[in-house]
């Protein structure tokens, strides 16, 4: 038994070590970040705190699919369109904005960093521009860079995009406005079919006013590039291999049937295979947020005080040994919030902060349990262990009625975007969960190694030490 | 032994006189207003737009230029300071707020700082609403499956989870009720923190209500002979410490949150904060009294019987 628990309790100040390397604002390796983040783009790996949008400023927009009477919106559409939106949002140069799904037919779009967002909502709800644009000569490019995904500034739109870091996308020609030569209120339809070698090709038809002016410029212009660009973003930049005199024609390139399906849908619909409706918006500045922040972590810093006073004055001996669990409590649920990661909100530091003050709850329901033991003549190493496995059933018990309310606060919060119910259910819920670990472990550990060799009988003696 | 249980008369009566002003709040408001306490437009769709001037301004100018705009029903109050302005109207488009942008800024100068704005379409807010309200009764149906599932070996497991759930509704009428008051008072409004705090007090009224009934559960097969009021009383006894201290140290956090945290959880904080006190109360004063009333047949402890020799 010593032996075990001699084990344990090197295991648990290995971990107290991990949790003190996570939590300190160092510079992690960056093989380290690679493991853990390896969903996410390069430049945001990094374990940090997230804060949420109550915290750093920002603007949250849900926007539902409305679709025309009789239109069926399939997850498919909800896909596009969220493609879409992102797009649109990058433009915005917004630096890690969020956009999800949520639900059947609803996406949350989050925009840190923007406290107005009439401009921004605006832009997203609006139906995409579609344009022509003239980028120059292929055999002897001026401007080699401008293919699938490229952002661009067009005569049309030369103020979009309003910033020249679009995070993650590139604008390699930040000074560059290139001629639009036709908008695409002059499409009439685009559809997908396939060519003679049976690859997926973009079929399109222009109104006969599009017709004539394509007809005239494609006479003039063959062996350009004609990008086809929307909402800034090049879809697509091929070559005019002839004239185009009907007002029909077709775009080949390297496409999947699926890339091809979304390009004609995104030409035929200005973009949104179905209409979004912006139904709801909180938007906040950031000095209210770092105010509060700070406010609550001093109120939580002199709470945290408060507790392990009360619980070393009331117990004692275990009494502070609870008091270094209960640090260790506080580590390992921040270690938690960096690496999962989960984004703190105002609300889910409260949450963190009630949840440590209810944590003691574990360690106290334990050392009662042990008095009551003592009080009945066992030894001291065996009031440990019954203090402990006694105590078991009703700690598990009594901690999965929160854990049930925390599950159906988090359902609520997820279909709304409410990040702020969200944020105090999660933060909550991982405090239930680690506050069972350590009082069932760390406490347990500690308690077994002061209390466990035959030296301890003496402690009986001084009953004041161990909190009668 | 201190007979707790058998004077359960008097611990009725104190919740009643707690909780009867609250329903008096809730009724005179739902009449005057139609809603039990105010709610915030989370629930009732609509924008609020909180602005700062760079020196102050009273409400009725800027509720002027919103009337002129055509929005005839802004309702503009200060929030905290004389600068700091509120308004509260129906949803905004886009190019209504772009127009009234405009306009502030021509009436009012350019300093004028926007520090937060919600607008929530009405449609959003009838469905956060039902989904509120179907919150609560799920919360409340899951945990009383729970606890008949966790008290299964135990005789009569069904009373149990309902001396509970009647525990806990009695903590949400004290926590709605207060909070009607609060409304009625001050002003205060009922938005989506304020549901969290409701489940969360639910949450942990059943965790004390739990660890009281774990150890009846414990210590019936004990004391067999006993009389339930006597091993009820006993139980009482023995985790009252452990009730006490645990509720002390979830208060000291909470206080020193209402003291010094940030004004815009403080509503939030608060109705936990009265939640919580009446979660303790009712597990130690009403779930268990409730439970041994069943036992007996005698539900208000009215009943004369010959002194128990405890």
């Amino acid at each position: 038994m010593r032996n075990r628990n001699t084990i344990a309790l090197v295991l648990i100040i290995l971990l107290a070590l991990f949790v003190l390397w996570i939590v300190l604002p160092i510079e992690h390796p960056s093989w380290f970040n690679r493991l853990l983040f390896w969903q996410q783009p390069p430049e945001s790996r990094a374990v940090a705190i997230q804060q949420g949008l109550d915290l750093q400023g920002g603007t949250q927009a849900l926007l539902q699919a409305q679709p025309a009477p009789g239109q069926e919106v399939t997850s498919q559409d909800m896909e596009t369109a969220k493609v879409i939106v992102e797009r649109r949002v990058n433009a915005l140069g917004v630096t890690e904005p969020t956009v999800q799904v949520v639900g059947q037919d609803r996406i949350i779009v989050e925009l840190p960093g923007i406290d107005n967002p009439t401009e921004a909502v605006q832009t997203l709800k609006s139906t995409g521009q579609l344009e022509f644009v003239e980028i120059g000569s292929s055999d002897n490019p001026k401007y080699p860079e401008v293919a699938q995904g490229v952002y661009v500034r067009t005569t049309n739109r030369p103020d979009s995009p309003i910033t020249t870091t679009l995070g993650t996308r590139p604008l390699p020609y930040p000074d560059g406005v290139f001629k639009t030569v036709m908008t695409g209120a002059d499409l009439k339809n685009a559809g997908v079919a396939l060519d003679q070698f049976g690859a997926p090709q973009i079929t399109f038809e222009l109104t006969d006013n599009g017709a004539k002016i394509f007809a005239d410029y494609t006479a003039q212009h063959v062996g350009d590039i004609l990008a086809i660009v929307l909402d800034n973003t090049v879809l697509s930049a091929p070559r005019i291999q002839s004239a185009i005199p009907e007002g029909r024609g077709e775009i080949t390139g390297k496409f999947t049937q699926e890339e091809a399906q979304s390009l004609a849908v995104q030409m035929r619909y200005g973009a949104l295979p179905v209409p979004l409706q912006v139904i709801g918006i909180r938007s906040i500045g950031a000095t209210l947020g770092s105010d509060s922040v700070q406010r609550s972590i001093f109120a939580g810093l002199l709470g945290l005080c408060a507790v392990l006073l009360f619980m070393i004055v009331y117990y004692r001996l275990p009494g502070v040994l609870a008091a270094g669990a209960l640090l260790m409590y506080a580590g390992i649920n921040l270690a938690i919030y960096k690496l999962v990661p989960v984004t703190l909100t105002l609300p889910g530091i409260a949450g963190f902060l009630l949840s440590t003050g209810m944590a003691v709850d574990a360690n106290i329901l334990v050392f009662e349990r042990m008095k009551e033991e003592l009080r009945w003549g066992r030894t001291v190493s065996a009031a440990v262990e019954a203090g402990f496995s006694r105590a078991w059933t009703s700690i598990l018990d009594s901690n999965l009625s929160t854990l049930i309310t925390c599950a159906i606060l988090i359902l609520f919060g997820r279909n709304f975007g409410a990040q702020a119910v969200m944020g105090f259910a999660v933060t909550l819920a991982i405090g239930v969960a680690v506050s069972m670990f350590t009082a069932i472990t760390v406490t347990r550990t500690f308690m077994r190694a002061v209390f466990e060799r035959s030296a301890a009988e003496g402690l009986r003696e001084k009953r004041w030490l161990l909190g009668f | 032994m201190f007979q707790l249980v058998e004077k359960r008369r008097w611990f009725f009566l104190i919740s009643t006189l707690v909780i009867v002003p609250g329903l008096i709040a809730m009724i005179y408001s739902t009449i005057t207003t139609g809603t039990p306490f105010k709610l915030s437009i989370d629930f009732t769709g609509g924008a609020l737009w909180v602005m700062e001037f760079p020196h102050p301004v009273p409400p009725g100018e800027l509720r002027a230029v919103f009337v002129q705009a055509g929005i005839p029903d802004a309702q503009v109050t200060t929030l905290g300071d004389p600068q700091t302005l509120q308004v509260r109207t129906r949803p905004l488009t886009p190019e209504q707020k772009l127009d009234l942008e405009k306009k502030i800024a021509i009436e009012f100068g350019p300093g004028v700082t926007q520090l937060e704005y919600t607008d929530i379409g009405p449609a959003l807010g009838t469905e956060v609403s039902k989904a509120a309200t179907l919150a609560v009764i799920a919360a409340s149906v899951a945990i009383l499956a729970f606890l008949t599932l966790a008290f299964r070996k135990v005789p009569h497991p069904f009373r149990y989870g309902v001396s509970a759930i009647v525990a806990m509704l009695h903590d949400i009428l004290v926590t709605v009720g207060i909070f009607s008051i609060l409304s009625l008072l001050l002003g205060w409004e009922a938005n989506a923190l304020f549901l969290t705090a409701l489940l969360t007090v639910i949450g942990f009224s059943v965790q004390d209500t739990i660890v009281v009934f774990d150890r009846i559960r414990e210590n019936t097969p004990k004391y067999r002979g006993d009389a339930f009021t006597t091993i009820a009383n006993r139980s009482l006894l023995e985790t009252l410490h452990r009730s006490l201290a645990t509720q002390l140290c979830a208060m000291f956090m909470m206080v020193a949150l209402l003291l010094f945290g940030g004004a815009t959880i403080r509503q939030f904080i608060a109705v936990m904060f009265f939640g919580l006190i009446s979660g303790t109360y009712s597990s130690i004063f009403n779930a268990v009294p409730i439970l041994a009333g069943w036992e007996e047949r005698d539900l208000f402890g009215t009943k004369k019987r010959p002194l128990a020799g405890a």
